[in-house]
């Protein structure tokens, strides 16, 4: 199985060239697109069979890194992949989100539909290299070069105000990478490798862990994104394509948590356990506050954005609780905000693609018509509600958990989010789904055809069925967690 | 069949009557979809006394059934199980009785209805998650069931979608059971890290090494038993609608009278009172806790029953009347009498079930009127009704003779609460001195206003002949109730009983029947059950399900309250009986000619304390005034201002003023930002590392 995580990393890039060989340069035509679009999903679809078989084939009782690749790369940096429990589920969740963007895409992106579909496809790949990548030269490849892909996709095929965002979403992320560069600098320089591995048994001086950890928080909580860079979020979500939002709140937002897990606990801890009160008070205050502005939006995606950055808020606190049933949490969370929130911006897609406007004020009384669209939005309100029964609320309730051992006030103050989610995610589900059709332009809506259908399904039974047997994502997470959590114990001296 | 396999049947069948109507309903017609769940809901029934009866006079032992794992993280375990015990047993006969019948009254009085199918999965649902609550286990499975009552309730109160007041009250209902959840989610936080587990069993079993002990929370240290209990009941609070979380359950009227008898008076609401009582062991070791309970149980009996004087909607009065006797069970498990709790929350599901379905009854006979103001005179036009509410009303003022220990259902419960909080009141004194005083007091309230609601609707003067003329102008001066009055309408939109006539008409056999079966419980329940629930076979009916410390003494005192104890209800109750004649049958227009004048206790009562008015100026308000605050001035003006939005304007200025800077570019601003940041880090960490 070596040379598997290759394979699903190269797999989209393969995808992204076949279009390029077959559509660069050639005048855009109809047929041409759907061949494009045919591309694209079958790539997609085939990296996901792959990513599949790697968790299946993945033995979560070894605590290590899997299927492991080595080669050696330039000045001693080697091209260096792997997967343990925490990172594999990751490429699975990409694997599964980027066929349900294609599809969402299939009608909704109909301008240069070639270059979109390479930019998603490299996109793809990026990502999975990010959560495979045990270099850390590597890694920052990943994650830097990631950008470029979504930057391109907001600020291409966005809306009206897609340069500002697109500027705004660069200039906050660039700002992170600049310190997290300087960063890995220093980290290869003073313990003389690049290799993750390494670098996680490594113990650098207190001192310069503090260091060290600012300038990779400062990435890891603008990507989140924490409270109080998170002001990008809502911008770039307003202004990117369906599927653009969809990957974003879907795997962007995780690499910030995912980055916490592999780099700030592992080869950091003394600078982590230094530093959890500061996360925690972001923690809260994200969750109360955005909670707060959400609940006062008009335009439907930017609610839901701002319900992200409350949402990943869970997200931190559950790491810095250094407890297991937190971290746990934490992962999970991570997970099924990735299914809801994709969910929820694909139930925005439905009517933005048939009335060209979020306003929440344009539309109300859809069940009247659709529905169907009111049972697939009312399901994904009630994760985001954080209902027991749905994926979302054992990420909040595990979560709290963690942190309530550490901080009774976090765990207090987080807990208030249980009551304003219900607040503004009610509110949003009622304007736009209930009450009378009084808007005669939705006098002729359609509700969900097959396409759409087709494309919800997974989303459903992952987010019913990872709410029943989140046991699914723990017997794969828990060995790696487990020892995670130990050396950290260790190095912390408790 | 062995007693597992029946409890599967039994909280799986409405599971699946959920699932086929809801998924497959729209195909399969509105009739296939209601003999469907209401089929299994009759066998759900029908198994669960079944199985109560093995276990009241049979010799069934408790059991725990592990169904499935769900959460399994370190000590955080949770299963997917079915707890069987005396407390999971009542519970079943209750939720599923009342559940079976309220789906078949629901054939009649939702027969016009075009969304049937989703109705009835509704109620299925419902009532599945309802089992699931009091089967659980563990804190987990229960918060589960819990959640999806709620969820139920939400769907329902806003079943009629197109309303805006149903939309509002499902909402409503919803964010208030998450304040309360607010406090549950954080007991189960604390029972988990103080007993290092949140199944039941391992909880209880550890309460004596906790109990003593001291627990830092927010920064203080408090009675560790007591804090954990305190937490867990603001969620009971919130689920049983208790004073300060009340506030949903009138509004929640705007739901369909089934419903309303359904998840609003005798299950749903009761799953509070479950709980206090299934943690009895953690309650008995928290004396402060216990103390809250009662207080605010009885401050809620009160509460309700003074506002229940002053409102015209019928299922409001019922509504309020039921909050008031939610707070009867909380102080009696409060004062330790939890036996008596739990058989008034038996004998209550009966007869509130029955009064509501009997409003409905009115309601559907007086074409969608709910205004008492409009009714009168009924007993003539609807005589089943009539009889029916009437024994309800006997059952929830208590009626009974003590001296001959005969009674309505309310009789035997009731009175075995007062008598428990005089006990209490006599060992402890303090609260439950308090509690008892409410207890009597409340009890003329409750007679008063029950018969209030009984003599304007069926007796007097009809004033339904002149409904049509009058119109609903006299709504103008009240918005309040006009928005609230929750014109239970969709259901029968297409009556066909001729509008213009309205004369009231007697409701179908499909209606009548279930309330008919209700009105046995109503009658027969309390002195049928009174030695097992609280009498001399008590502690082997409850078989350790309930737990008394041995110092607990009350109920064995109770059954020795002098006589002047015994008749103090009776005599209460006539004298609310009394009056309410007074005011109602011999001087009729006097209670009119009161709410006339408007004073200042007549207004305080019938705007319900003032408390809506009260959270919409302080809870809503700051939501929304914060709300803005943190988006404009907050994210857009600080944070951007100083951030992205303020570097780009500042480069810009720098850069024409040393005209070498080519801005536009991002690198650019995002060099300006970085050097601040940086500089801003180095003068943090140096202050920190001084």
């Amino acid at each position: 199985m070596t040379g598997i995580l290759s394979l699903i990393t190269f797999a989209p890039v393969l995808g992204a060239a076949l279009i390029l060989a077959l559509r660069a340069g050639r005048p855009a035509s109809a047929r041409g697109d759907d061949l494009t679009r045919w591309i694209a999903l079958i790539t997609s679809l085939v990296t996901l069979g792959l990513s599949v078989l790697l968790t299946v084939r993945f033995d979560s009782a070894n605590p290590g890194f899997q299927f492991v690749e080595d080669i050696p790369w330039f000045a001693g940096i080697h091209y260096r992949m792997g997967v343990d429990g925490i990172s594999v589920l990751f490429v699975l969740l990409t694997a599964f989100l980027v066929p349900l963007c294609v599809a969402a895409s299939w009608k909704s992106v109909e301008q240069r539909v070639t270059s979109y579909m390479v930019a998603f496809l490299l996109l793809e790949a990026l990502v999975i290299g990010v959560f495979c990548a045990l270099d850390l030269v590597l890694f920052y490849v990943f994650f830097e070069f990631g950008l470029a892909p979504m930057f391109l996709i907001i600020g291409i095929w966005g809306g009206k105000r897609r340069v500002y965002a697109a500027f705004k979403f660069f200039l906050y992320t660039l700002l992170g990478s600049v310190l997290m560069l300087a960063a890995v600098l220093a980290m290869i320089g003073v313990a003389g490798t690049s290799s993750i591995p390494d670098l996680m048994a490594f113990r650098f001086e207190p001192w310069m862990q503090t260091w060290l950890w600012l300038a990779f928080f400062a990435s890891f909580a603008v990507k989140m994104p924490m409270w109080p860079v998170h002001t990008w979020l809502p911008d770039a979500h307003v202004e990117a394509p369906t599927a653009g939002s969809v990957i974003l709140a879907g795997i962007l937002l995780k690499m910030g948590g995912y980055g916490f897990l592999r780099f700030s606990l592992p080869m950091f801890p003394d600078a982590s356990e230094f530093f959890a009160p500061l996360v925690f008070a972001l923690s809260a205050i994200a969750i109360v506050y955005t909670s707060l502005v959400a609940f006062r939006q008009t335009d439907i995606k930017k609610l839901i954005a701002y319900s992200s950055v409350a949402h990943m808020g869970f997200v931190t606190m559950g790491i810095f609780s250094f407890d297991v049933v937190g971290v746990q949490g934490a992962i999970f969370q991570m997970l099924s905000h990735g299914v809801i929130s994709g969910a929820l911006f694909l139930c925005v897609g439905v009517v933005y693609d048939r009335m060209h406007t979020r306003e929440i004020a344009f539309y109300g009384g859809l069940v009247n018509r659709m529905p169907i669209y009111a049972v697939i939005f009312l399901l994904f309100t009630m994760g985001n509600v954080g209902l027991p029964g749905t994926s979302g609320f054992v990420g909040e309730i595990m979560t709290l958990t963690g942190v309530y051992f550490s901080s009774t006030w976090t765990a207090v103050a987080a807990t208030t989010g249980v009551i304003l989610s219900a607040v503004y995610a009610l509110t949003l589900y009622r304007r736009v789904v209930f009450g009378e059709m009084t808007n005669p332009a939705l006098a002729d809506i359609t509700d969900v055809n097959l396409r759409e259908i087709v494309i919800f399904v997974p989303l459903v039974v992952a987010t019913l069925w990872l709410g029943f047997q989140p046991g699914l994502v723990f017997n794969v997470t828990a060995s790696s967690v487990d020892g995670l959590l130990d050396a950290f114990r260790t190095a912390v001296g408790d | 069949m062995t007693a597992e396999a029946l409890l599967i049947l039994i909280v799986f069948g409405p599971l699946a009557g959920a699932l086929i109507a809801g998924l497959f309903g729209a195909r399969l017609g509105a009739l296939a979809s209601q003999a469907v769940t209401t089929g299994l809901l009759v066998l759900s029934a029908v198994l669960s006394w079944v199985v109560f009866a093995q276990w009241t006079w049979g010799d069934l032992e408790p059991f725990t059934l592990t169904l499935a794992p769900f959460i399994h993280v370190g000590e955080f375990i949770s299963n997917w199980s079915i707890r069987f015990d005396a407390l999971s047993a009542v519970m079943l006969v209750v939720v599923t009785t009342v559940s079976a019948l309220v789906h078949i009254y629901s054939w009649g009085y939702m027969a016009e209805d075009p969304s049937r199918p989703r109705f009835f999965a509704y109620l299925s649902l419902f009532t599945f998650a309802m089992l699931a609550l009091v089967t659980a286990a563990d804190f987990m499975q229960l918060f589960f069931g819990w959640e999806g009552v709620g969820l139920a309730s939400y769907l329902l109160i806003g079943f009629w979608h197109q309303k805006d007041s149903a939309n509002s009250a499902a909402i409503k209902a919803f964010v208030v059971n998450r304040v309360g959840d607010f406090g549950f989610a954080l007991g189960i936080m604390t029972v988990f890290w103080m007993f290092g587990s949140i199944q039941f069993s391992e909880v209880f079993a550890n309460i004596d090494e906790i109990a003593g002990t001291t627990w830092r929370f927010i920064g203080y240290d408090w009675s560790a038993v007591d804090l954990a209990a305190v937490l867990l009941f603001i969620g009971a609070m919130g689920k049983s609608a208790q004073f300060f979380l009340h506030t949903w359950l009138p509004d929640a009227m705007e739901g369909p009278t089934p419903v309303s008898a359904l998840i609003h008076a005798a299950t749903m609401v009761t799953a509070g009172v479950y709980m206090v009582c299934l943690l009895s062991p953690m309650f008995e070791s928290a004396p402060v806790a216990r103390n809250i309970v009662t207080v605010i149980g009885a401050v809620t009996a009160l509460f309700a029953a003074t506002v229940g004087l002053a409102q015209n909607d019928i299922k409001r009065v019922i509504a309020y009347s039921t909050c008031s006797q939610l707070g009867y069970m909380f102080f009696a498990a409060g004062v330790g009498a939890y036996q008596a709790a739990m058989f008034h929350l038996f004998t209550h599901a009966f007869f509130k079930a029955l009064l509501f379905l009997g409003a409905g009854s009115v309601i559907h006979g007086m074409h969608h009127e709910q205004d008492m103001r409009r009714m009168g005179g009924l007993w003539r036009y609807l005589p089943v009704t009539y009889a029916v509410m009437t024994i309800g009303t006997l059952a929830i003022t208590g009626f009974g003779i003590p001296s001959l220990g005969l009674g309505f259902a309310g009789f035997y419960s009731k009175d075995m609460i007062i008598e428990s909080a005089w006990a209490a009141a006599m060992s402890q004194g303090g609260v439950a001195s308090f509690a008892f005083v409410v207890s009597l007091l409340a009890a003329g309230l409750t007679a008063f206003y029950s018969w209030r609601l009984a003599f304007m609707t069926f007796h007097g003067t009809p004033k339904w002949a002149e409904a049509g003329a009058q119109g609903h102008d006299d709504h103008a001066h009240d918005g309040h109730a006009a928005a609230a009055h929750g014109h239970d309408d969709h259901a029968h939109d297409d009556h066909g009983h001729g509008h213009g006539a309205h004369t009231p008409h007697e409701s179908p056999p499909s209606m009548l029947a279930p309330i008919l079966l209700l009105s046995v419980g109503a009658i027969a329940a309390g002195y049928a059950f009174k030695k097992q629930f609280v009498g001399d076979y008590q502690e082997a009916f409850w078989g350790g399900a309930i737990f008394n410390s041995p110092a607990n003494t009350v109920l064995e005192q109770a059954h020795h309250a002098p006589a002047w104890v015994l008749w103090s209800p009776l005599v209460v109750s006539a004298i609310g009986f009394a009056v309410a004649w007074w005011v109602y049958i011999a001087r009729e227009g006097m209670g009119a000619r009161i709410a006339e004048k408007k004073g200042l206790a007549w207004t305080f009562l019938y705007n319900k304390w003032f408390f809506d008015e009260l959270y919409e100026a302080t809870f809503v308000r700051a939501a929304r005034v914060l709300g803005d605050l943190f988006w404009k001035v907050g994210d857009q003006k600080i944070i951007d201002g100083l951030g992205p939005d303020g570097v780009s304007a500042a480069s810009y200025a720098l850069g024409r003023r040393t005209g070498r800077l080519q801005t536009g570019y991002v690198y650019h601003y995002a060099f300006v930002m970085l050097l601040g940041v940086a500089g801003l880090l180095t003068f943090a960490l140096w202050a920190w590392r001084a």
